[in-house]
């Protein structure tokens, strides 16, 4: 876990820093269409470039809440009740950002 | 593997002026990753009207045009003023975590920790760079302009 953490920050320095620059310095936030969001998904290596960032994101995220709650001293049942819900929360996260990414691509319609 | 360290209750706010530069870093690179997290949830929740959209929900927009609900969607949160602030502040937030977090993994790599105070001011530094030269960008269009 400890060697995932770093190996995902270190994908996600990249990842998260071309996001911000393609979608508020190349297109602007406020131009944003469901049509160009469509086009940039239909291509399979910007797809596959986003569903990554976004399962690594989400275990980046949810590994480093619980490290930074058993950081805090959290122990026994209260650090397993956290360990199950921050693990169903990511879970649910991938699962919806996928659905949303294949009906964005149009997989689903 | 994550392990329990005492550095005393951050909330006792009297402690924060012996608090060093790496103390600060560890403060604020926890409470980035916080709102990031956050962010996270919210951008996945925001962008999930894509689903009605594809399915052809259409609304009208405040021109009177049929447009779909994900570009409505996205075109009335970036016309409000405090969500474009909340985008600079977003930035700021993601910076500073992407500047300390390369800082971490170098120290974690054995590179720098003799100078990870002078790297952490050198990372504030950058961000406040950035987000100042990116306030522009973040804020062009809004109201129309």
């Amino acid at each position: 876990m400890w060697l995932l953490q770093r190996v995902t920050a270190a994908f996600l320095v990249v990842v998260l820093a071309f996001h911000f620059f393609l979608l508020h310095f190349y297109h602007h936030a406020f131009e944003i269409t469901l049509m160009g969001t469509q086009t940039r998904m239909q291509d399979v290596g910007y797809f596959a470039t986003m569903w990554l960032f976004l399962v690594t994101a989400t275990f980046h995220g949810v590994n480093g809440v619980y490290n930074a709650l058993v950081n805090q001293g959290i122990s026994g049942t209260p650090k397993t009740a956290v360990k199950a819900i921050l693990g169903l929360a990511g879970l649910l996260l991938i699962a919806q950002g996928t659905r949303v990414a294949l009906y964005m691509n149009g997989f689903l319609a | 593997m994550s392990q329990s360290y005492n550095r005393g209750l951050v909330e006792d706010f009297s402690r924060w002026k012996e608090f060093s530069a790496g103390m600060w870093a560890w403060i604020f690179h926890k409470f980035t990753g916080w709102v990031l997290v956050g962010y996270l949830f919210t951008h996945i929740a925001v962008l999930s009207t894509a689903i009605p959209a594809q399915q052809g929900e259409m609304v009208t927009n405040s021109a009177g045009e049929q447009v779909s609900v994900y570009t409505n969607t996205l075109s009335l949160l970036e016309s409000t003023f405090i969500v474009r602030l909340l985008e600079v502040g977003l930035l700021a937030v993601a910076v500073f975590h992407i500047l300390n977090g390369i800082r971490l993994l170098l120290v974690d790599l054995g590179i720098g920790l003799e100078s990870q105070d002078k790297t952490f001011y050198a990372s504030l530094v950058l961000t406040g760079a950035i987000v100042i030269a990116s306030v522009p960008t973040f804020m062009a269009g809004i109201g129309g302009a």
